[in-house]
């Protein structure tokens, strides 16, 4: 018994550590594909639970009772082959278990690789994602900018993210907007997130893509539409047009602060989009996704003009 | 000066100048005391030519616990250095290359050659054999194994050791993004390992089906064998993929293909495929053996038979099947969409049924019986429950949607800790102990064992469980570094204090053996724990032979029938016994593999093709050579027969 008072103290001192701290950055979301997520999260934590407990409890009873030290000596254990009541039990059970989580994995897949719901027939805003050795270039397309190293979002509208990558790949990843998705050199993907309420969350690359990247973050400002509409004005004044030369400059390896442009590189740098990318339709692509990529090792290759 | 340029490391630092140092030391050290000593012909005749199973596991362990201390370090460091926020011991190209080499250290050249230890020594011994089916390739195997993982070791001080994480995805791992030695260092040694372990497939897959003591039918095999068995299936089916995988990754870095680079149709998804294709199973080849060793244990000391045999055995090939199924799960986040992603996310919690069968059949071992708590029992239980975490965590990644929020976080890290330590680790530890005393003839301490027991089993909970929390919170993996503003110190730091608590433990287990070895007793009777497998019904330590008459087996617990049940397992008379030569070819013709691998990794090409024809050569001696191996004689086994009864 010494073994379970000695886990269980450990698990609760690091429960009460933590539940004094901040909320965890996952489990503390700020849009609805997060939040489907953590709902997740916390759902299978629950049900996880109480298989620990179950064996936890069964191997105290089995130890407690059937110990060497508490039986008469002469005791001989009998020789059991097994019962198919009680290994029925110990299969449909978990069998039970992993149906239901099944059933709400699959839902949520299906959630989280679809247009966010909720926001009426607001068109999502269109990012290009891109990242380069150890920096992350944002182009929005309806906008004419592009930024590196910072993403300004407006909140209460669905968000279509593409990734792809010059380099290594890389993951998208804003916690608490909702799980990552690889940026690769030959393929684009698609992440949908949204923005529940105003604010700053950290966002970073989730993969390791070498030296520099622990620091391969980025940081996300979520802002009501008229305040996010005024800084794309205020962009479009200020900043200077993003240049080919200059765009080669931004992809050289290292690390850059932030910086804003007009114009993006995808005119004279086209991502690598296969024949079914690039339609503009959200919907239609992230079921017929699967497919896609199937075909898009075929059809991108062209695309790909930059080499290092 | 231009040629020897070459071998410079590229990032040096007075650590890995010290090693060298060290290294240059412990190498003079050893040749020094063999000549010293006059033991070049002992090691010559007894370890480097020999084929007998039992020498060749007792290599394999001794690799592996080398290996453990080594990859130990790498932990060490890495754990060191996120201690605390924004630390300077290490830069990130050095936390990159110890991350990478202590997850390649720690599961090809420390869990796999471990298993194959225990596989070597045991199973022989377990179905009554004399030896493996092919005992010179199973020299072979050892030699292979042992070559590249030194090859993997020298990486670090001479060129560079690979940096692009131990699963090294392209185009990182290219020649691209990744231009030192480092990477070609991988795609070689591991070759060169791979090889022998997929002969070490081949030879216990035929050795299993071919070998056992007659009566011993499949399903009275003891579960240890089983558990080989079906984990030799896996590997005769996935090492394979790893084969072809390093071979194409080699092809682009050393001539210029074009499989995975980001240009000219490269497909980099191709690498991470193929290499889960081989990994994911690979997990389930370290865990099967392990799940034998508990059965094993916990029926011993329990004191009562295997609850569940069939189903135990059902649900081990049921893994293997769902092994090869799952594979995607590791990269859910790349994009292949919403079916795709819902049907491997059911392969996965799938495989929590079958092994939850185990859990819970373990347990019913336990219901009634006798429970005595000796060091391999309390590995087995402290494994029940840590690995539990570890399981059901896996189910959780395995709901693909809430596993983007846990991809490439340190929750995953937590998980695979939290299932192969007290899987994996605490299996060897536990099955290292318990046929301590068969290998070599006395017991290890008993009172120092369950004291690293416990000092391991709380440190990994205290070294992992605050990762759970940390990904939670957005701490990516693999990050060298991170700012105090993110929070992470504090569990960070409980971390470390785990992981220095788990190196007392490893030092622990080495003073073990170094005061065993002193003062422990070597009159232990042939069967110290009161077991139930045939290996306890041969002497301690085990004559060349295994067994001087071939037993009768009529169930999976023949030893135990014999002892209880007066089951006669040796009827008839000594006879002659067949044995293998031993060869000095598998040494030397892997050390011309050495030679071949480390011509590769820098590109000399003379060398190189040298070293093939070597290599050919040897198979060819092989092809032409008439060995038909050696009788010991009736007498021969008499007189050693009644020496060692005298003995034990």
């Amino acid at each position: 018994m010494k073994m379970k008072r000695a886990f269980l103290s450990v698990i609760f001192v690091l429960a009460t550590v933590l539940a004094g701290c901040e909320p965890l950055m996952v489990l503390d979301p700020k849009g609805p594909q997060a939040e489907r997520q953590a709902h997740d999260i916390m759902l299978s934590i629950g049900l996880m639970s109480i298989i620990v407990i179950v064996v936890f409890a069964l191997l105290a009873f089995m130890l407690i009772k059937y110990r060497a030290s508490k039986q008469s000596k002469d005791y001989e254990p009998p020789h059991i082959e097994g019962n198919i009541i009680v290994e029925a039990i110990c299969v449909g059970i978990p069998i039970l278990i992993v149906i239901f989580l099944s059933i709400v994995s699959v839902k949520s897949n299906y959630i989280v690789e679809a247009k966010p719901e909720g926001y009426g027939d607001k068109e999502p805003l269109v990012v290009y994602a891109s990242s380069s050795n150890w920096k992350w270039h944002f182009s929005y397309p309806e906008e004419n900018i592009e930024t590196v190293n910072y993403l300004y979002i407006p909140t209460d509208r669905p968000l279509e993210f593409r990734l792809y990558s010059y380099g290594p790949i890389t993951s998208f990843w804003i916690p608490q907007l909702g799980g990552q998705k690889y940026a690769m050199s030959d393929m684009i993907t698609t992440l949908h997130l949204a923005a529940d309420s105003p604010g700053e969350f950290m966002g970073r690359n989730a993969n390791f893509s070498g030296k520099g990247f622990a620091e391969n973050t980025f940081e996300v400002t979520a802002m009501p539409q008229a305040k996010f509409d005024e800084w794309v004005d205020e962009v479009k004044e200020t900043a200077k047009p993003l240049t080919e030369e200059k765009f080669d400059e931004l992809l050289e390896p290292g690390h850059l602060g932030r910086s804003t442009y007009t114009g993006t590189h995808l005119k004279f740098l086209p991502p690598p989009e296969g024949h079914h990318h690039g339609s503009g339709n959200s919907d239609e692509h992230s079921e017929d996704e699967h497919a896609e990529h199937q075909q898009s090792s075929e059809s991108h290759k062209g695309s790909e003009h930059h080499s290092h | 000066m231009e040629f020897f340029e070459r071998f410079a490391i590229p990032h040096p630092s007075p650590a890995i100048y010290a090693s060298m140092v060290a290294i240059a030391l412990t190498m003079v050290a050893i040749v020094a005391g063999l000549t010293y000593f006059k033991k070049w012909g002992y090691l010559w005749r007894e370890w480097l030519t020999t084929v007998d199973h039992k020498r060749i596991g007792i290599m394999y362990l001794i690799s592996a616990l080398l290996m453990l201390f080594r990859g130990g370090a790498d932990a060490i460091m890495l754990r060191a250095q996120l201690a605390v926020p924004e630390n300077k011991l290490l830069d990130a190209q050095h936390y990159n290359e110890i991350f990478t080499t202590h997850g390649i250290v720690m599961i090809l050249f420390m869990a796999m050659p471990f298993i194959i230890a225990l596989m070597n020594f045991v199973v022989p011994l377990q179905i009554g054999a004399r030896d493996v089916a092919f005992p010179r390739l199973n020299a072979l195997s050892f030699w292979l194994f042992f070559m590249g993982a030194m090859l993997l070791n020298i990486s670090f001080v001479v060129g560079g050791s690979p940096d692009a994480g131990w699963t090294s995805y392209f185009p990182l791992a290219g020649t691209e993004f990744s231009e030192s030695v480092g990477s070609n260092y991988y795609m070689i040694a591991i070759q060169i390992a791979g090889i022998g372990t997929l002969m070490t497939g081949v030879n216990f897959l035929t050795t299993i089906l071919r070998m056992r003591a007659p009566g011993m039918t499949l399903m009275k095999m003891p579960m240890f064998t089983w558990s080989v068995l079906v984990t030799n299936v896996i590997i005769v089916f996935a090492f394979p993929v790893l084969t072809v995988l390093l071979a194409m990754g080699t092809f682009d870095r050393l001539f210029a293909t074009h499989f995975f680079t980001t240009t000219n149709g490269g497909m980099d998804m191709l690498w991470a495929n193929l290499f889960w294709v081989w990994g994911h199973p690979e997990v389930y080849i370290l865990i099967l053996p392990a799940f034998g060793v508990y059965s094993e244990v916990i029926s011993t000391f329990a004191r009562r038979n295997l609850y569940g045999y069939k189903s135990m055995v059902a649900s081990m090939v049921l893994i293997s099947l769902l092994s090869f199924l799952v594979w995607t799960h590791h990269f859910f986040t790349m994009g292949q969409g919403a079916l795709t992603n819902s049907i491997f996310s059911i392969t996965t919690m799938a495989i929590a049924v079958p092994t939850g069968v185990k859990i819970f059949n373990w347990l019913l071992t336990l219901w009634k019986g006798k429970i005595e708590i000796t060091t391999p029992m309390l590995y087995s239980l402290l494994f029940i429950p840590l690995f539990t975490i570890g399981g059901v965590t896996g189910v959780m990644l395995g709901m693909s949607a809430a596993d983007y929020q846990y991809h490439n976080t340190m929750f995953l890290v937590a998980h695979f800790h939290m299932v192969i330590i007290p899987g994996v680790v605490f299996a060897m530890l536990a099955g290292l102990t318990y046929w301590w005393p068969k290998m070599f003839g006395f017991m290890l301490n008993e009172r120092i064992g369950k004291w690293t027991a416990w000092i391991i089993g709380i440190s990994t909970l205290v070294a992992f469980m605050p990762m759970f929390f940390s990904g939670l919170d957005g701490q990516a993996r693999r990050m060298y570094t991170y700012s105090e503003s993110t929070g992470y110190g504090p569990l960070n730091m409980i971390s470390f204090i785990g992981a220095v608590g788990l190196a007392v433990g490893f030092v622990l287990i080495a003073y073990n053996v170094y005061y065993s070895v002193r003062y422990s007793p070597r009159n232990i009777s042939a069967d110290p724990w009161d077991a139930r497998s045939l290996e306890w019904a041969t002497h301690s330590p085990v004559p060349e032979y295994n067994f001087a008459i071939v037993p009768q087996v009529d169930s999976s617990e023949a030893f135990w029938d014999a002892k209880k049940k007066g089951h006669e397992l040796f009827k008839g008379e000594y006879e002659k016994i067949h044995m293998p030569n031993n060869s000095g070819v598998p040494f030397l013709m892997s050390c011309i593999f050495f030679v071949w691998g480390f011509s590769l990794v820098f590109s000399m090409w003379i060398p190189a093709i040298a070293a093939t024809i070597g290599i050919l050569a040897c198979m060819a001696h092989r092809s032409f050579e008439k060995d038909h191996g050696r009788y010991i004689s009736v007498e021969e086994v008499e007189e050693t027969e009644s020496k060692l009864r005298g003995a034990s």
